[in-house]
């Protein structure tokens, strides 16, 4: 009796948990038709966000990967005094409160910030332009990249990468032909979290681009700028971002499992805590 | 042929790597783990950076502190071949091997009848075939070294067999200078010309295994080797017998000379087993209970008391050897060592 008892309760906890998280996403399809939601998309408000969200986005996910990479490698296989500072570093903007974020990086880029006024003489001015939409993203996207491409440079048998120098393979080449292919999984994977955070990236781009329709708009800030002019408009944003995010989170699911056992194993208890 | 020498020192964890060798045919270094016998390796190999010394493969020097002079592992013709093998798992055979040398592939796939497994992933090999992979690529790269990391360790007893008389032949046709590093004495002794013994990052001996076994310079030699290592007091009876008081109580006569606390060394095959006290030329003689019988291969391993005696199969059983039983152990004065304890 008390171990039906026993199941029922769990199967009703899970029960409740699965419809509290699938309700809200539901809603979204089923408020207006199907066919409404495509016509919105139309709206120039929509492709106009569409295009803002992407440029900024791949532009960041570009400078991350080629920023990001060479760091991750350097904090995964060197050990160093400091170096569990420089991870802690590279690890706060991921608990940091978005608006804190954007307040930073005004302080830092703004007219009168830090790097700003030097930028200023320079003549470029960075906060509300699409060039600061970029830098708020990589700002906040870039430790989820980091975070998994250390654990994956450091799942990669340091062996592997002597033997890849007694055979006479300088440090370039080991790179590129041992250490990157080895780690693609948990870097594919890294880069698919860093680029989902990016897409939805709200809070630090509003306080440090703001959300000018055309020039610093993004999805994200779109849906809040229509959310009391069109309901209908941001119901379609919302849809388009359930399904690109569901077929990341897909895609990021299926390189995990096409990837042989022996090369990413320890990454892919890091990302757990992720996906 | 061409001599590898090299004299460095190396700090490790606890304790400084010290090391002077001249290689030109094959050295097997043997000690126990954590020896520094796999740091050996990787500081000629340029894996790890001495900070004092000298590493030269005749002319061509790899290392000289004194002029400040370090080339990179891939600037130094060594071909080192790890202990797990560390053949690339994103790689097929091919690949692994033609990443060393891409024009001498197909050659050495040909020459260690791996070519059937060309396209195979390494992943999918078994022991003994990863072994000849990890040979045929660092092989390929034409070194003028080879260094074996526990070329053994990773195989099941009945492929080690197979595979050591294999890489017997192998580093007698090379003729190129080898360091292979083991713990296993018999293999060291099976595979090199000279074997040194290697511990807390000292080399205690370096000579051929048979002058190992008939003169060890200490008792951990002595152990390592694969003697009975009986601790006692010597004290010296007259010029050519010395009398050694065991910690376990027994008297044994040997024709080395000692005094005070030493190590009575006694190979296996001196030792003779029998189960009556019988008078014969032997000076030595301890009784005790058979604590184990083992058979190793034709022979047996026997334990009476302290001492292992090693005797034919058919002796074994002919004495109705058997754990609990009564024996005696009898060997000779002039069949004994004494070495220092250490």
């Amino acid at each position: 009796m008390r171990r039906i008892l026993l199941a029922l309760l769990y199967f009703l906890g899970a029960a409740v948990t699965l419809a509290f998280l699938a309700l809200p996403l539901l809603a979204i399809f089923v408020h207006v038709s199907p066919g409404r939601l495509v016509d919105q998309l139309s709206n120039p408000v929509v492709t106009d966000a569409l295009i803002v969200s992407l440029k900024t986005t791949l532009i960041a996910q570009a400078l991350i990967l080629l920023f990001g990479t060479p760091t991750a490698y350097l904090l995964a296989s060197r050990r160093f005094p400091g170096r569990a500072a420089c991870i802690t570093l590279v690890e706060l903007p991921l608990v940091l409160p978005p608006a804190v974020a954007g307040i930073g990086l005004l302080a830092a880029f703004g007219r009168f910030g830090l790097l700003g006024s030097t930028l200023g003489l320079a003549g470029i001015t960075l906060p509300f332009t699409q060039a600061a939409v970029t830098i708020a993203v990589a700002f906040v996207a870039s430790p989820l990249y980091i975070r998994q491409a250390i654990a994956a440079f450091e799942a990669i048998d340091p062996d592997l990468v002597a033997a890849s120098r007694t055979l006479g393979a300088g440090p370039a080449r080991t790179f590129f032909r041992i250490v990157l292919p080895m780690a693609r999984g948990g870097l594919a994977a890294g880069e698919a979290l860093a680029f989902a955070r990016g897409l939805g990236e709200f809070g630090a781009t509003i306080m440090f681009a703001g959300s000018l329709q055309h020039v610093t708009q993004t999805l994200p800030l779109a849906i809040y700028a229509e959310f009391e002019v069109n309901f209908d408009v941001t119901l379609a944003i919302s849809a388009l971002l359930v399904l690109i995010s569901a077929a990341l989170l897909l895609s990021l699911k299926l390189t995990l499992l096409w990837q042989p056992s022996e090369q990413t194993s320890r990454s892919r208890f890091a990302l757990s805590s992720w996906s | 042929m061409a001599t590898l020498r090299a004299d460095f020192t190396l700090p490790l964890r606890t304790f400084e790597l010290e090391l002077a060798l001249e290689v030109d045919r094959t050295v097997a270094l043997v000690g126990p783990s954590g020896a520094g016998k796999t740091s050996v390796l990787r500081a000629i190999s340029g894996l790890a950076c001495p900070p004092r010394g000298r590493i030269a493969l005749d002319g061509d020097v790899w290392l000289d502190s004194d002029r400040r002079l370090f080339r990179r592992p891939d600037e130094r013709r060594v071909g080192l071949v790890f202990q797990e093998y560390a053949l690339f798992p994103h790689f097929t055979v091919r690949q692994n091997v033609a990443y060393a040398g891409k024009d001498r592939a197909d050659e050495y796939l040909e020459r260690f009848r791996i070519a059937h497994l060309a396209d195979a992933r390494p992943t999918s090999l078994s022991g003994g075939e990863r072994q000849r992979v990890a040979l045929a690529r660092a092989l390929a790269r034409g070194p003028g070294v080879i260094l074996l990391d526990e070329p053994l360790s990773a195989l099941d007893a009945h492929t080690k067999g197979t595979v050591r008389a294999e890489l017997q032949e192998l580093l007698r046709e090379l003729a190129l200078p080898v360091i292979l590093v083991t713990h296993d004495f018999e293999d060291a002794a099976a595979l090199a010309d000279h074997v040194g013994v290697i511990v807390g990052g000292r080399l205690r001996q370096l000579a051929a295994p048979h002058e190992l076994v008939d003169r060890p310079a200490d008792a951990f030699v002595a152990s390592f080797t694969g003697a009975n290592l009986l601790r006692g007091k010597a004290r010296p009876v007259d010029d050519d017998i010395t009398l050694v008081q065991l910690e376990t109580g027994e008297l044994v006569y040997s024709t080395d000379r000692g005094e005070g606390d030493v190590g009575v060394v006694v190979y296996p095959w001196e030792v003779s087993i029998g189960r009556l006290r019988h008078e014969d030329s032997a000076m030595n003689l301890i009784q005790g209970e058979i604590r184990s019988v083992a058979a190793v291969g034709n022979r047996v391993r026997v334990r009476v008391g302290p001492i292992t005696a090693e005797v034919t199969a058919l002796s074994a059983e002919k004495l109705e050897l058997a754990r609990g039983g009564t024996a005696f152990a009898t060997f000779k004065a002039t069949g004994t060592r004494l070495v220092p304890l250490g």
